[in-house]
């Protein structure tokens, strides 16, 4: 293998952190797309050198590009995700931009899937350089119902974020909605269902509504079956398949610190063990590292009880937001933790969560964190 | 027909800023510009056939908002990428 790779999506291009297995001695590349908005770039782990990037121009129309030879050359997509032409007489929707990126399943090279704002789910079955609607998404009669009207949700729009492929089932896929709620498909995206019960959304009139929710980042365990974990806007949540009803992992964790926050990252092979970075969700919801103090928190045991991981990391006045992707895990032994802020830090932990070490300043908004290692 | 473009759309033009299209309306130009240049009719017109927010197109100088505008051999097509902002 190649090393690490750190692709770090941000509001003016893409910053690509360069290292070793050894991950002691980093590089940064000029940036790419350097100016365009990128919303997300992930490595196909399926073949260590497909690159897929969800870029845009504040003035022009978003769209995906990929690169094949692990981002030395880039080219566009020949179709990038695009909803179907709308009847005559009715209005139709138009991406406003590629949100969230994910490989397909380990049985289907070459397809990806994507979510976009407004909220919409697309998939490619060339590595990213056509793409085509989920019908049985976005043309799904409740769909309306399910993610809000137009001009409803977050300041940036309404996602369709999280996009989970089960790794023991490839017909068997997971979405998260901002908002709008969890919702899983077992026919490949043609039937959906949601997946909200045991969730908290203090903001519905209706406790027990379907969905409705506000998933912020939703995990499904990649070795071990049926094991998935989100942050939500109400908490931290896991849920184990056979039952359906989400368990509140978040109220074990300290009520000075709270369990709201964006991201949430699994360990990649014990299912037990998962880390979240604590946002300030009181009053107005401030939405910045509790009390000015980062800090990464982490599980081994399912939730039943968190730990503090803030060693290296500043110690007072540090008012970042860490957004719902901007945080990820490497593959490597002991795992490699890795996350981006508002203000353009890229922090990194080579002994899951212990020590924490600044990869760099001074980049522009992070919006998306992701590590891989290249063939 | 002469099509003046943004900066921001010259990486489909190898940075040629002033490019040459053909069609009998705006739509057909920008299609026909598609064909040169592939990928760059999307970045201004969404797939519901809008012009996207920040894009706005001068036929001879003149505002247009219509793809459907006609336009003759002689004519310019100015395409200008409109943003505020940091």
């Amino acid at each position: 293998m190649a090393g690490i790779r750190v692709l770090v999506a941000t509001r003016k291009g893409l910053f690509v952190l360069k290292s070793g297995r050894d991950r002691r001695r980093w590089s940064m590349d000029a940036p790419r797309f350097f100016g365009q908005i990128v919303h997300h770039a992930v490595l196909d782990p399926r073949d260590g050198r497909t690159l897929v990037a969800a870029v845009r121009a504040g003035h022009l129309g978003p769209t995906v590009f990929r690169s094949t030879d692990a981002g030395r050359a880039w080219r566009e997509a020949r179709v990038p995700p695009a909803f179907a032409p709308a009847p005559a007489g009715r209005q139709g929707e138009s991406v406003g931009h590629v949100f969230w990126l994910a490989p397909g399943h380990a049985d289907e090279p070459g397809r990806w899937y994507a979510g976009t704002s407004p909220p919409g789910l697309f998939t490619s079955d060339d590595g990213g350089e056509s793409w085509s609607p989920v019908a049985g998404f976005n043309d799904h009669p409740d769909r309306r119902r399910w993610t809000g009207e137009p001009g409803e949700g977050p300041p940036d729009g309404a996602t369709l974020h999280s996009v989970n492929v089960d790794p023991f089932d490839p017909a068997h896929l997971y979405i998260g909605l901002s908002a709008g709620g969890v919702f899983e498909s077992r026919d490949r995206g043609a039937t959906w269902t949601p997946l909200n019960a045991g969730c908290d959304a203090e903001f519905l009139p209706d406790p027990n509504a379907p969905y409705g929710h506000d998933p912020h980042c939703l995990r499904v365990h990649p070795a071990v079956r049926d094991v998935v974990y989100q942050q939500n806007h109400c908490g931290i949540y896991r849920l184990d398949r056979g039952a359906n009803r989400w368990q509140r992992i978040g109220r074990n964790m300290p009520r000075t610190v709270g369990d709201i926050g964006f991201p949430m990252v699994l360990h990649p092979r014990d299912p037990d063990t998962a880390w979240v970075f604590p946002m300030d969700g009181t009053s107005v919801w401030p939405r910045t590292a509790v009390g000015g103090r980062p800090a990464v928190y982490g599980t081994r045991d399912a939730g039943r009880s968190w730990r503090r991981l803030d060693k290296g990391l500043p110690r007072a006045q540090a008012w970042h937001t860490v957004k719902r992707q901007a945080m990820g895990a490497d593959p490597l032994d002991p795992v490699g933790l890795y996350f981006g802020t508002t203000s353009g830090e890229v922090w990194a932990s080579f002994d899951e969560g212990a020590q924490w070490h600044c990869l760099c300043l001074h980049l522009p908004h992070v919006y998306a964190v992701e590590a891989a290692c290249p063939a | 027909m002469k099509v003046l473009l943004p900066s921001p759309l010259e990486s489909y033009t190898a940075g040629r800023r002033e490019v040459a299209a053909q069609g009998a309306t705006v739509d057909a130009v920008l299609r026909d510009l598609d064909a040169r240049y592939p990928g760059i009719r999307f970045r201004m017109v969404d797939e519901q056939g809008a012009v996207r927010p920040h894009i706005r197109l001068f036929v001879n100088r003149a505002p247009e908002r219509s793809l459907g505008a006609a336009l003759a051999a002689g004519d310019e097509l100015l395409v200008v990428a409109a943003l505020s902002g940091g």
